[in-house]
């Protein structure tokens, strides 16, 4: 993505009628909704029983992602602040309800009632303040804390989220664990600038047994065979280690600085000579 | 909007604590029909909100629904006719235009196209 559209203008505004046609119209833009919605759904883990489950779709746009859980055959009600882009879902005829509503504004739903919610790449859209009155903290806080209510016990949220940096990375998972949920977030590809996906998924109400695996990357770039077993995991969650610091009281050791040198003399940097001084602490009087 | 959704949907205006259920004005409805999935009507029934069904199927002219709420038993009757009511209510009856009114408020969010309109304004948040 050459320009985050999140830094150009308030979504309502931003997706107007032309932005909506020209999303919904572009053939990579359709594939590449339609397999984070497909993600989504598979990380979303509802039981395996052929019920069809009452879904919520937040930032449902166009109804791209509606479309593939009605492909599934679910049920989904979907929400979005961009009117144009629901109108071209009407145009689209999508099987889905729609709401206009801005989901920084809090869900108004009853208590317990939806089986599972995803997002495709909406929820950074809360990060930034487009209004005065609005703090992204606060929005993000009543966006997960309705949602977290709306949910019934045990069922999953997925976000496909594009974070900008760290901090926002951190705020809306800091939010959503406020808020109550579990879990934590998936990374797709994580070593891929391009198709690096990141996916948070919470759970309401019960742990979570066990988080699916983030996508491998695959060596090629056609190659898009995506196999589970030997994935990579990228799940950082709320009880993650820390990092073990490998540092400790007497520094990183002699062996460690005698490797290091010989790594920078390998790329031909001017290197002092190793002695028996080398990796020695100083006297403290020094 | 269907009227499944109509039975989620609450007033999220600070401050309302009876949101729910929102009152339907009545412009437009049409009907589209949709594939009858038992389960999904058992699954969904105990999360359904009556009362609040009823009413709303009666504003928008179908008035084939029990007044009061059925026992479950119902569900796995072989008799499917209950089921087939509560599909086409649920599901097949479409909003088209018209509003959704807060019962304590007064407020109107407008319906047009299907879509009712759930922005707030900057004092209702």
């Amino acid at each position: 993505m050459s320009s985050r559209p999140e830094l150009l203008a308030p979504p309502e505004i931003f997706y107007d009628e032309s932005e909506a046609r020209k999303y919904t119209s572009s053939s990579r833009i359709v594939e590449i909704q339609a397999r984070l919605s497909e993600r989504a759904l598979e990380l979303l883990a509802l039981p395996d029983d052929g019920v069809p489950r009452f879904l919520l779709d937040i930032g449902c746009g166009s109804g791209l992602s509606g479309e593939t859980l009605s492909e599934n055959g679910h049920q989904w009600i979907g929400l979005d602040i961009s009117a144009s882009m629901l109108n071209v879902a009407v145009e689209r005829e999508v099987e889905g309800d729609l709401l206009l509503g801005d989901m920084g504004q809090g869900l108004g739903l009853r208590a317990g009632v939806i089986d599972g919610a995803i997002s495709i790449s909406a929820v950074q859209w809360l990060c930034n303040a487009d209004k005065s009155s609005h703090e992204p903290r606060l929005r993000l806080k009543a966006f997960f804390g309705s949602l977290y209510r709306c949910l019934s016990r045990g069922a999953r949220a997925v976000f496909q989220v594009y974070p900008e940096n760290i901090a926002q990375r951190e705020l809306i998972l800091r939010q959503a664990l406020q808020a109550g949920f579990g879990g934590g977030l998936v990374v797709d590809y994580p070593h891929s600038t391009k198709k690096r996906k990141e996916f948070l998924v919470l759970t309401c109400g019960s742990v979570p047994t066990s988080i699916n695996e983030g996508y491998k990357e695959s060596c090629s770039e056609d190659d898009d065979s995506e196999d589970e077993e030997n994935g990579m995991v990228g799940v950082s969650d709320r009880n993650r280690p820390r990092k073990k610091q490998r540092t400790n009281k007497k520094g990183k050791g002699r062996e460690w600085v005698l490797r290091k040198k010989e790594q920078s003399r390998r790329k031909g940097n001017d290197v002092p000579h190793d002695s028996k001084y080398t990796a020695r602490k100083r006297k403290s009087r020094f | 909007m269907r009227l499944i959704s109509h039975n989620l949907l609450s007033c999220n205006i600070k401050g309302v604590k009876n949101g729910f259920p929102l009152k339907i004005e009545v412009g437009e409805v049409i009907q589209k029909e949709v594939d009858f999935n038992a389960d999904f009507l058992r699954h969904m029934f105990a999360k359904i909100e009556w009362k609040a069904l009823v009413e709303g199927a009666r504003s928008m002219g179908y008035t084939e629904l029990p007044e009061d709420s059925p026992d479950a038993t119902v569900l796995d009757s072989a008799d499917d006719s209950f089921l087939r009511k509560l599909h086409h209510a649920l599901l097949e009856l479409h909003l088209e235009e018209g509003a959704l009114v807060c019962p304590e408020t007064g407020r109107k969010f407008p319906v047009s196209k299907g879509i009712p309109n759930m922005l707030l304004h900057e004092d209702e948040v």
